[in-house]
């Protein structure tokens, strides 16, 4: 059985994660302990609400540095929703804040006009992945079928075309919903909360850990 | 458009009246719970019909498990009235809590939960009854008047730091005679987050006549899935052709 470690920085839905990988049959630890970080073979950092505070957050915990380390000891990262974003380069979610710069690209107010309609985002929407191969997140769903849901108001903008791995429009905006970058990926939307298709995108990034096990 | 389940819930049952009141036994609401989503629903919303009037907070049991097999969005409301209550209501897996009668009562509680646990998490409910030309907003399941003005609420909800509202028709509730849509229509218009409607839907045409005029981010169904009058499948079926026909 995988053994993914689902970070716990004081934000987030933490438990919904856990019940999710439960429900496809990995095992799943909320922490943020170091030994049982060092011992998992991948891991999730889930994450709601605003991009400094979440920052601030993984730093007060001394996560900065373990995430990065955990990265280039080659095994595998998901970052949902925040935590996708906190892969990025830097938001400018109330102020500028540096973000974690794995991935190239900016987190920004989604620019809908007042007159177009609402944000947050909050909504089951259709995903169109660029690939939808074995090695992907989007392997073996329904390809009529891909709603997820999603709740935000920013966005990854500036994402080089090679990281980007699905796209999702919101009132005729483009917007990154899927991105990922050698053994970092990440998901706007919450698979943990997507149904049948978000269980099957969070068993392919499960397949993807410690393949050499 | 969300299609959302929405589960009253009165110790171990899930209830349904009219008008939220005259209150009749229709199940378990885990095993409601999980036929919904595995049905292919959008939502599901749980609501204490009691713990508000008796100071119970016993769904939080009824979430934990439902979290542990239903993966789409919960909400959770009825009672909460601290921050360890939201705390708790969190911790058992919902992903949002509906506020009401302690918005009311402190309208700085939903301030202070969106500031710990972010907008996204802040469902502002509002029960909603006509009064004079307009509406007033009341508390306890629809029994107590507040004196406020619902338009007035709801917009004051948005700047309080609500992510949603949960817009209930008191009047329609249960009746299935169709939706309140002017109310819902100038609550659409008050505020620029997402309007979840309640109450009152028991025929596809209620929607034909819904979208035509305003088109809520969400849609509650109660008696109409818990009374077996139609599928999860075939609701969301109605709910896509009444929306795809506005776009006509």
């Amino acid at each position: 059985m995988k053994k993914i470690v689902v970070l716990d920085y004081g934000l987030g839905n933490v438990r919904s994660v856990r019940n999710a990988l439960h429900a496809i049959g990995a095992q799943a630890d909320i922490t943020r302990d170091k030994t049982v970080i060092d011992q998992s073979d991948g891991m999730i950092v889930p994450g709601v609400g605003a991009f400094p505070h979440g920052m601030e957050c993984l730093e007060k915990f001394g996560l900065v540095q373990q995430i990065k380390a955990y990265i280039e000891s080659g095994r595998q990262v998901l970052g949902i929703c925040l935590g996708m974003q906190l892969l990025f380069q830097k938001s400018t979610e109330f102020k500028l804040t540096e973000g974690l710069g794995l991935i190239s690209g900016s987190v920004e107010r989604i620019p809908v006009l007042p007159n177009e309609g609402r944000l947050p985002h909050i909504a089951w929407s259709t995903i169109c992945p660029t690939n939808i191969g074995s090695e992907t997140l989007f392997y073996g769903l329904p390809e009529s079928e891909l709603r997820f849901y999603f709740v935000h108001s920013f966005a990854a903008y500036q994402v080089p075309k090679e990281n980007v791995s699905a796209t999702v429009k919101y009132l005729g905006h483009d917007i990154v919903a899927a991105a990922q970058h050698g053994n970092v990926w990440g998901t706007q939307f919450h698979p943990e909360k997507s149904g049948s298709n978000g269980l099957q995108v969070l068993k392919n990034f499960v397949n993807r850990c410690n393949l050499l096990e | 458009m969300r299609t959302i389940a929405r589960l009253d819930v009165k110790n171990e049952f899930v209830i349904k009246g009219i008008h939220l009141e005259g209150l009749r036994k229709v199940g378990d609401p885990n095993l409601l719970a999980r036929m919904y989503y595995e049905a292919g629903i959008d939502e599901i919303i749980f609501v204490d019909a009691v713990a508000s009037l008796y100071n119970r907070n016993n769904l939080f049991s009824v979430i934990r498990k439902a979290s542990e097999e239903v993966f789409v969005p919960i909400t959770i409301g009825g009672g909460l009235r601290t921050l360890s209550d939201v705390e708790l209501a969190l911790d058992s897996g919902a992903d949002k809590v509906a506020i009401n009668t302690s918005a009311v009562r402190d309208p700085n509680f939903i301030t202070e939960v969106a500031k710990r646990y972010g907008s996204q998490c802040v469902v502002a409910s509002v029960q909603a009854k006509r009064s004079g030309a307009g509406w007033e907003a009341y508390i306890e399941t629809g029994r107590e008047k507040t004196g406020l003005s619902v338009l007035e609420w709801v917009k004051c909800l948005q700047d309080l730091g609500a992510g949603e509202l949960l817009l209930t028709s008191v009047d329609q509730e249960g009746t299935k005679t169709g939706f309140d849509i002017r109310l819902v229509k100038e609550v659409n218009e008050s505020v620029s987050i997402p309007v979840i409607l309640s109450g009152g839907y028991g025929l596809p045409k209620h929607l034909d006549e819904l979208f035509k005029v305003t088109e809520p981010s969400g849609l509650c169904f109660a008696s109409v899935l818990h009374y077996r009058a139609v599928s999860v499948e075939e609701l969301k079926r109605t709910v896509n052709t009444a929306l795809a026909k506005q776009s006509l």
